[in-house]
């Protein structure tokens, strides 16, 4: 069928079954937004290419789709960096398809132009530079094709403007043509046998399942298994809801701020059955004391993720569903052979009493400051689990991810491994999108939102009603904590300032319905008001107190026996390290974990 | 220093060379040497790197070398099992009387004199690491002027072909 390059472009995104994109048209790209009018497609129009990008992000987090943003060449392409890497850390599928100069003025510093395949090497799964108009409908097919199998992340197809102009034969290819990827998806029968085996031996094993198996769609082969044999299970930041919060073997989180319980679990584990997870050196703290008397079983899609940072006695190459239910049956032949089920009643009383012993808490004064950790956990019980909360990233994350209750995969969308500030305002805008079905809830801090609120506007003309929470302290939290904490309360450059912008004005300024909230006892009635508005966007004012400090804590590069619940225990132990103990991301990392 | 030989093919497509070495730049891999060229299949190309593995595992890097897309297949060649060479050309300060005496050490070397001016003797020489270092240290004394090496190149011994069959395929990645 005769058409140009640009309506190849759009006629190979509806083939793929692409309902949505999000993107910012500029020159180059131009070509591709024609056909767009006469298309079904429809396009979110963000305000800024990396807001589009998180967009994409947020849409494929909460439907479990590819995400699809589309830019223009040269800065078009450079703001979805920040996108495109978050992507490529979290492991979300993404397509991105740029607009690029001309052929002929590839390589020649024409206007708008950038090596955006060069400079996106690093933190994409694949990228191509479509040099053919014959080729489009290969690279965008190949694309999703690599973006949402093996291991997901993000793909982009940079794309000429005359390659999108040139008139050629569009066919779309019946076959993709990757001769060197073919992910493993069903894990090796005689580890899967010896992970049944070592499973069945433990005596305080623990099931530490990550964001993998939110990705594998594993959460009813997990619970399949984990409650086969009542195993514990600890659920990391970006694996929140694969295993139901409300559920009695569920620990909680590991890691810098996770559950006292859970960190400790892994630590006097003699079995940590690790699925779809990394062992980051958030959850790991200090490598070399991590879960020191464990054995480990690691499953992951990624054969590069075994071993990378912890050695695992039983490494298992697959796909998290697959593999977890085989070894669900080889646990089960082993018991038809005689084998029995482990006793783990003296673990469990032992978890138990740790989980009486250590609860999350914080002290919400009748008529004190309001806490930000009150307005996250009536957030998290005004929507008791029907509904998504997308956050920012910075101390309201941490609350947001340890008190709320996550009951189903999809509902927790946050930034974890980049760790970008910024990511909640437009990834709530993409998971609204998404699932427009069910109530979607920003919780971002002051920080954060500021970084990429021009997306509000996105959300009003676009008709995407999120309920955008800033738990608005007037400060950079994470960074005040950590200075206080490790620089002797020697604050520098964290003052935002509480009231500028004015948020309920700015709610005004750009469509949104505004509300302020600064008592503890009006949460409830302003959430109230706030999911009551409907139709608009709401943005919510929550002035909350900047002294408050997210706990548990393992200050960076600590070891997880170290746990600090609260700021007096911190104060009153006189081993306190001074000075760069770790910086956010910095200097205390594990050096292992540099690999 | 702890040296591997890693025979990798890779589709022959514009980029492919910039994906491998960025990848050990950025996963901080140490490349002693890379040669890459043609093969026998026009869509495939054959990268031949040496890893110093002392400080990151080679697994590692053959796991992320594999993950990416465009890397078909990755053997490691060990000095027993594989033919390994490089080759070398060394310009070499030279007077009348000095001239004869380099030529006679190019010779023990199988070195070829390809090139006399009045004041040089450009030879090349092929061969393993070691041969070539061994040369290089013999025509120090006369002074050298200038010197390439190709890096190293491998093939397994025997009439086995890496190119075809997949027994000694890696893992594949996500």
């Amino acid at each position: 069928m005769q058409m140009t390059g640009a309506q190849a472009v759009i006629a190979t995104l509806e083939a793929e079954g692409v309902d949505v994109m999000f993107g910012h048209p500029g020159g180059a790209i131009l070509p591709a937004y024609d056909p767009l009018l006469d298309s079904p497609l429809r396009h979110v129009l963000a305000r800024h290419e990396q807001g589009a990008g998180h967009m994409a992000e947020g849409y494929a987090h909460a439907t479990g789709r590819v995400g699809v943003v589309i830019a223009t060449s040269g800065p078009g392409g450079t703001n979805l960096v920040t996108a495109l890497a978050d992507a490529h850390m979290d492991s979300v599928p993404v397509v991105a398809i740029t607009g690029q100069v001309a052929r002929a003025a590839v390589g020649g510093d024409a206007f708008q132009e950038a090596d955006i395949t060069g400079i996106t090497m690093p933190v994409t799964k694949h990228n191509e530079l479509v040099r053919d108009p014959e080729r489009i409908a290969g690279a965008i097919k190949e694309a999703f094709h690599i973006a949402f199998t093996g291991r997901p992340g993000p793909v982009l197809v940079d794309v000429p403007k005359d390659v999108l102009n040139a008139s050629f034969d569009y066919r779309y290819p019946d076959q993709l043509s990757l001769p060197g990827y073919r992910p493993t998806v069903r894990g090796h029968t005689k580890m899967v046998r010896e992970a049944a085996r070592v499973i069945l031996e433990a005596q305080r094993p623990v099931i530490y399942a990550g964001g993998g198996m939110i990705n594998a769609g594993a959460h009813a082969e997990l619970r399949q298994l984990a409650e086969r044999l009542r195993l514990p299970v600890v659920t990391t930041l970006m694996g929140r809801g694969v295993f139901p919060d409300s559920h009695d073997q569920h620990l909680g989180m590991p890691g810098m701020h996770g559950h006292w319980t859970a960190i400790t679990a892994l630590q006097q584990a003699d079995l940590l059955v690790a699925l779809g997870t990394r062992f980051d050196d958030r959850v790991t703290g200090d490598l070399r004391r991590f879960a020191p008397r464990a054995k480990v079983i690691h499953v992951d899609i990624d054969p590069a993720e075994i071993g990378k940072n912890r050695e695992p006695d039983v490494p298992i190459v697959g796909d998290g569903a697959v593999v977890t239910q085989q070894i669900t049956e080889a646990v089960e032949r082993l018991l038809a052979d005689g084998a029995v089920v482990p006793d783990l009643d003296p673990w469990w009383r032992q978890l138990n009493a740790w989980q009486g012993e250590h609860p999350l808490q914080w002290d919400q004064q009748a008529d004190g400051p309001l806490k930000p950790q009150t307005v996250i956990q009536a957030i998290g019980d005004k929507l008791s689990g029907a509904g998504i909360i997308v956050s920012g990233v910075g101390q309201h994350q941490m609350w947001a991810s340890q008190l709320i209750q996550y009951r189903t995969p999809r509902t927790w969308i946050n930034s974890g491994g980049l760790g970008t500030m910024g990511f909640c305002v437009p990834a709530a805008i993409g998971a609204k999108v998404g699932r427009p079905d069910v109530p979607v809830v920003a919780i971002d801090g002051d920080g954060s939102f500021q970084m990429t609120l021009q997306e509000l506007a996105t959300a009003s003309t676009e008709r995407v009603p999120v309920i955008f929470c800033v738990i608005n302290n007037g400060v950079l939290g994470m960074v005040r904590q950590w200075q206080e904490l490790f620089y002797e309360q020697r604050y520098s450059q964290v003052d935002l300032g509480t009231d500028v912008p004015d948020l309920v004005k700015l709610a005004d300024a750009m469509g949104c319905v505004g509300y302020r909230c600064d008592r503890a006892e009006d949460v409830d009635q302003t959430l109230d008001k706030a999911f009551a508005v409907g139709e608009a966007p709401v943005l919510v004012d929550f002035r909350v107190d900047p002294t408050e400090k997210v706990f548990p804590m393992v200050p960076a590069g600590g070891s997880n026996d170290d746990v600090i619940e609260s700021a007096d225990q911190w104060y009153a132990r006189k081993d306190t390290p001074k000075g760069g103990a770790g910086e956010p991301g910095g200097d205390g990392l594990p050096a292992a974990a540099s690999v | 220093m702890s040296m591997h030989t890693l025979s990798v093919l890779v589709e022959n497509k514009p980029g492919v060379l910039a994906r491998v070495a960025g990848l050990f730049s950025r996963r901080g891999f140490n490349i002693e040497s890379l040669s890459v060229g043609t093969t026998e299949s026009p869509h495939v190309s054959r990268m031949t790197i040496v890893v110093d593995a002392e400080h990151s595992p080679l697994e590692q890097v053959t796991k992320q070398l594999n993950k990416l897309i465009n890397v078909l297949k990755i053997v490691e060649l060990t000095a027993s099992d594989a033919v390994q060479r490089e080759l070398q050309l060394i310009k070499v300060a030279a007077t009348g009387t000095t001239r004869s005496e380099i030529i006679e050490i190019a010779d023990v070397f199988r070195a070829k004199v390809v090139d006399v001016a009045v004041e040089s003797v450009t030879v090349e020489v092929t061969g393993s690491a070691d041969k070539l270092e061994a040369l290089v240290r013999l025509l120090e004394p006369y002074g050298i002027r200038e010197l390439v090496r190709s890096g190293t190149i491998a093939l397994g011994r025997g009439s086995r072909s890496i190119t075809e069959g997949r027994t000694l395929r890696l893992q594949r990645s996500a």
